[in-house]
């Protein structure tokens, strides 16, 4: 077994030394291979870290949200419907929400309004720091609004969100519950719509049936929905990445075989040396072995190391338009980071590897030259 | 200790350009003795060699090493016969460019899984004892014909081969250098070594070192096994 690895550790001590004799071709053939990991890597990375973002945020969300259909599209629901969920066994608690989006034509963005607990008093608003940074807003400045009858009224900016909550919070604006109405024109009858809590997770689809049934003209959001909602949007932008740069890895690949098919004249004639001093083939397939290991797993955590502060430093500077989404109001935010083992070892297996096999099977063929060759000088 | 047995090489047999390099020699080789092989170009001295060193196969014939038959040796074992038994000294030297002095010298170890700092000790005192510490971390482009000559031929040493197989190794040397290596072929002698040495300079044939000559010629032994 020492003698074991001590043979690997001489095979890696000459490796190193001859990829530092072809220092320009190994250095090229390093930066490719690094890209190619930092851009899969870096795509890996930050899917994974927003989903997990959407889930934390998502984990204070209410167990049910019952929303009013009218022809397919969302209406006013009546506050008297909270009364019949009320009476249904296993729900906890169940309230209204008030929010909606306002379109502001003048930097034609779309802001959330809410109303909740923490709203400010009537004539004022909480901003997202996207709102303010796009109006120039201040604390203390007037923001004006059209009512829904076309009224022009001014609401005072009271306070701006944090830039800590700035993932959430960009496009937000806590309004009054008076004002919201008089902006929208919702009565006082209705809301947009209500939240439960249910007591017993396992019974949430059994309510959320009876209040179909109860109510044929509502539908009922699960919060299990919604997160796999957020899912499936993130996986689906990640996987168009992926795909896209799944082209760019092939083609790596088939380049990392050509080079090692065509061994140059002075490759060919090392080879024939160590097979004359006494290297076997299996000794030479495993120097070709290390030399395709050690650029790997050089690219490889250089690749990720980068990715790593691409999206933790940097916030996907590179990646912002197609995986943060269309808005004018882009969230600037720092993405906590979570990194999912399963999901480095999978890059591993789909970048280390290919690239091994990919050098290891031309390098066989370099390995069983003749050792007579090398008598005759040929 | 080396036996030859009606030993037969051809090249390309069957085809319209068939080549006998080697035509059934037979041939025993006295350990810790000089022995050069004399003979034109193209008279099977390389090729004799090369069977001799495990680095090719006859066509037909038994060669025997140390009481050992290695003609039907798979590759595997031939080649640790060949990295064991035997030290390569060849015409152009062939030294690995872009690593140092003893680098080159090591090589030949690297596989057997030594411990490196064991392998080293023993590289560098085999470049002490040619004169080289001073450019064990020199490149190998750096040295002169001397130099090369002489690392080359400690590391055809580094794995304490019996024997030593020089291949023409006068043939880039002027005169002063090749009476050098000379010398150097008599210490190994004197150290226990056989060396076998093929030439067709007479600095090498014509030595007092060398204790005995076979010619060849069209890949036969010229005349009874000397001349």
């Amino acid at each position: 077994m020492q003698t074991w690895i001590q043979r690997q550790k001489n095979m890696i001590e000459f490796t190193l030394s001859s990829l530092l004799r072809r220092k320009r071709k190994n250095v090229a053939l390093v930066t490719v291979y690094t890209l190619v990991v930092f851009l899969l890597a870096s795509v890996i990375f930050f899917t994974y870290a927003i989903k997990r973002e959407a889930s934390l945020v998502l984990e204070g969300s209410p167990d049910m949200i019952v929303q009013r259909l009218i022809a397919g599209r969302q209406d006013p629901i009546p506050l008297s419907h909270l009364d019949k969920i009320k009476q249904i066994r296993g729900v906890r608690s169940a309230g209204s929400r008030l929010w909606g989006y306002y379109y502001d034509p003048v930097v034609g963005a779309n802001y959330t309004l809410m109303v909740s607990g923490e709203s400010p008093a009537e004539g004022s608003i909480t901003v997202g720091q996207g709102i303010a940074r796009t109006r120039l807003l201040d604390v203390g400045d007037e923001m004006e609004f059209k009512a829904h009858d076309g009224v022009i009224f001014n609401l005072s900016v009271q306070g701006i969100f944090s830039a800590k909550s700035e993932l959430v919070s960009s496009d937000l604006l806590l309004i009054s519950e008076s004002d919201f109405r008089k902006l929208f024109g919702l009565p006082r009858s209705h809301a947009t719509d209500l939240i439960l809590q249910v007591g017993n997770p396992r019974e949430q689809v059994t309510i959320a049936e009876k209040i179909a049934a109860l109510l044929p003209d509502t539908r009922i959001i699960l919060k299990e929905e919604l997160l796999r909602t957020y899912d499936t949007i993130f996986d689906w932008r990640g996987g168009l990445m992926l795909v896209i740069l799944f082209g760019a890895l092939l083609a790596f690949i088939i380049f990392a075989w050509d080079k090692a098919s065509g061994l140059s004249v002075e490759e060919k004639r090392e080879t024939g040396i160590l097979k004359a001093v006494g290297w076997e083939t299996s000794d030479v397939i495993l120097l070709k072995f290390w030399e395709g290991m050690v650029i790997s797993l050089t690219s490889f955590l250089a690749g990720l190391v980068l990715a790593y502060v691409h999206i933790f430093f940097t916030s996907a500077v590179f990646f912002e338009p197609v995986l943060k989404g269309w808005s004018v109001l882009y969230p600037k935010f720092r993405l906590i980071p979570f990194i999912n083992p399963y999901q480095i070892v999978t890059l591993f297996f789909l970048t280390v590897v290919p690239y091994t096999v990919a050098t290891i099977i031309p390098s066989w063929r370099a390995s069983t030259i003749d050792p007579d060759s090398v008598m005759r000088g040929s | 200790m080396i036996q030859l047995l009606d030993v037969r090489k051809v090249f390309n047999a069957g085809r319209p350009n068939q080549f006998v390099a080697v035509d059934g020699i037979t041939l025993s080789i006295e350990p810790c003795r000089i022995t050069a092989l004399k003979g034109p170009s193209g008279s099977g001295k390389t090729t004799l060699l090369s069977m001799i060193g495990c680095m090719a196969r006859p066509t037909s014939g038994r060669i025997t090493v140390m009481n050992r038959e290695v003609t039907s040796l798979p590759e595997r074992f031939l080649t640790e016969v060949r990295r064991k038994t035997f030290g390569f000294v060849f015409q152009q030297f062939n030294l690995i460019k872009g690593i140092t002095v003893l680098e080159n010298v090591m090589l030949p170890a690297y596989p057997s899984g030594e411990r490196h700092a064991t392998l080293r000790r023993r590289a560098s005192a085999l470049l002490d004892l040619f004169d080289l510490s001073q450019k064990a971390s020199a490149r190998v482009e750096w040295l002169s014909g001397g130099e090369a000559q002489r690392t080359a031929i400690a590391r055809a040493l580094i794995n304490d081969p019996s024997v030593i197989i020089a291949d023409e190794p006068t043939g880039n040397l002027d005169s002063k250098l090749s009476q050098e290596f000379m010398e150097i072929l008599r210490r190994l002698r004197e150290n226990d070594k056989t060396v076998l040495v093929s030439s067709h300079d007479p600095i090498v044939f014509n030595s007092s070192v060398v204790e005995r000559v076979i010619c060849l010629r069209d890949g036969r032994i010229d005349g009874n096994g000397g001349c």
